[in-house]
């Protein structure tokens, strides 16, 4: 199938994006890689009068430091997420997460920001981009503004990005030396996460000083599993204190029931998952 | 919108409606129909091409998205009436029953050969994880790529300086560099 008919313009700064959406109101949608909107195009689940492709935006992408923090370009693609030189040092979560999305193909089209600002609950960024405790610019007519990526992310597919807005970065504080693992569960290949976890940890000497957990698709949105980080401060990463931190993952979670999966086995594997999570971090 | 794309070498300047996907433009307009579609829904990697030096599917791109770059389709490989390795190898081995999904497997197996000359059977396999085979041939096709692997490797014979010019990296259109 093919789309509905649209227009589409590709501008070169993010001042005319901004502008060409804020004209074309609210039928327009912003087109980044693609992979998760064009699928939705091609089906006429959407069918919007008005594509801004973002794709001819320089500035857009990219990574760069900006003192403790990494800044990366919403339209990094997860190719370049996955091997950039600097996310690979201070934010090492984020690139083994990306290795898990989609296949390698979608992975050289597919965006950082386009991730985000889908906000699939099963898609595999949202979750490191909380545990991170990322912060996401956004640009409008209104100018710019900041916003956590606790407060970004409201419901399915539902972020605070208003109809004009654009996602223009993502500021990452830098975990330098953490060590970092996403462990994701599905069963086919290029599948979307059933439930996944980002945990991510900083030692002192033999034992856990912190830790930043996140979980996939336990709830509408990415979720922290907090009684987990509580209890692994302090520890030593032994089996045992990690499995004993894990049964707490599920605790407040409100997954959703689907042909995969039940909500009593979506929280049995958040305790699995995070506890495998864990120790292949330590591990790693 | 007026569009200019190089395919397989040749530039060529059509008018397209926004909504023509690149693997439509490639098939209806340019009659590069070696590209086939496999499915709705951007899972099964049959209408696998190069775009800039990578692999992409090209029913996940618009041709208007491809303005300005460069497109190498399966029907780009061959040289002088001779089969890319890769090709040769998919030949050689027997990685195909009905073929549908080869045109896509062979562009894939290139682009995974690029970043790994030498994978092990299961970089193969994740390689390849985007594409689909429906007749479920995937042990030869695992078979044909480490086989190409190896007659590519350098000091292989000239077959390998063949793969300097088509499995091409320019790296023009990535920011982080491959490997
Ligand atoms: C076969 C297949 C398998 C996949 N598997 C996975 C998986 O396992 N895990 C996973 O996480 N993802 C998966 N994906 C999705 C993939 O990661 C997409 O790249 C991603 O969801 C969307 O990024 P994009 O750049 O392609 O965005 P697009 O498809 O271009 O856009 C998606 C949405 O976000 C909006 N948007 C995009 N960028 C911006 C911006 N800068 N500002 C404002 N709005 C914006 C668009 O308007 C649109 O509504 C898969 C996709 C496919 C096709
Ligand atoms: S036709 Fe493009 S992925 Fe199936
Ligand atoms: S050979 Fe028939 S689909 Fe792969």
């Amino acid at each position: 199938m093919i789309p509905a008919p649209f227009d589409y313009v590709a501008p070169s700064t993010v001042d005319d994006a901004v502008r060409a959406l804020a004209d074309a109101g609210e039928d327009a949608k912003v087109l980044a890689g693609g992979q998760s909107l064009l699928p939705v195009l091609r089906v006429r689940l959407a069918a919007p009068t008005k594509i801004i492709d973002l794709g001819k935006v320089a500035e857009l992408r990219g990574v760069r430091e900006e003192g403790d923090h990494l800044v990366i370009g919403s339209m990094t693609t997860h190719y370049e997420v996955q091997r950039d030189p600097l996310i690979a040092e201070h934010a090492t979560l984020l690139a083994r997460a990306t290795d898990t999305v989609a296949d390698p193909q979608v992975r050289h089209r597919g965006t950082f920001g386009g991730s985000l600002a889908h906000a699939d609950p099963a898609g595999d960024l949202l979750a490191p981009a909380l545990a991170l405790d990322a912060e996401v610019v956004i640009q409008g007519m209104d100018g710019k503004r900041t916003a956590t990526a606790a407060d970004f992310f409201e419901d399915f597919f539902t972020t605070s990005l208003r109809p004009d807005e654009i996602l223009v970065e993502v500021r990452v504080p830098k975990h330098t030396g953490w060590h970092a693992h996403y462990e994701k569960f599905n069963r086919v290949a290029q599948a979307w996460s059933m439930v996944a976890v980002a945990a991510t940890v900083r030692t002192d000497g033999d034992a856990i000083a912190e830790a930043k957990i996140g979980l996939t698709n336990m709830s509408s949105i990415p979720m922290r599993a907090t009684a987990v980080e509580q209890a692994l401060v302090g520890q030593p990463a032994t089996t045992e204190a990690i499995r004993a931190a894990a049964e707490h993952a599920a605790e407040g979670t409100n997954p959703t029931v689907d042909g995969n999966a039940d909500v009593e086995y979506r929280q049995h594997l958040a305790r699995v998952l995070t506890g495998r999570a864990i120790s292949a971090a330590m591990a790693g | 919108m007026r569009i200019t794309v190089t395919v397989d070498g040749t530039s060529y300047t059509d008018d397209v409606e926004p909504r023509t996907l690149l693997v439509h433009h490639l098939r209806e307009r340019l009659g590069k129909v070696g590209t086939v579609v496999g499915c709705d829904t951007s899972n099964c990697g049959a209408c696998t091409v190069h775009l800039d030096g990578h692999s992409v599917k090209s029913c996940s791109v618009l041709a208007v998205q491809a303005d300005g770059s460069e497109v190498t389709t399966v029907e780009g490989l061959a040289r002088d009436g001779q089969l890319h390795p890769v090709q040769q190898a998919f030949h050689d081995n027997h990685a195909l029953q009905c073929g549908f999904c080869t045109p896509g497997m062979i562009m894939q197996s290139i682009d995974l050969l690029a970043d790994n000359p030498d994978p092990d059977e299961h970089a193969v396999r994740e390689g390849l994880e985007g594409n689909l085979c429906r007749c479920t041939g995937y042990q030869n096709i695992v078979k044909a790529v480490r086989d190409a692997a190896h007659h590519m490797r350098p000091g292989a014979g000239p077959e390998a300086e063949r793969v300097a010019d088509t499995g091409s990296r320019t790296a023009s259109s990535v920011g982080g560099g491959g490997e």
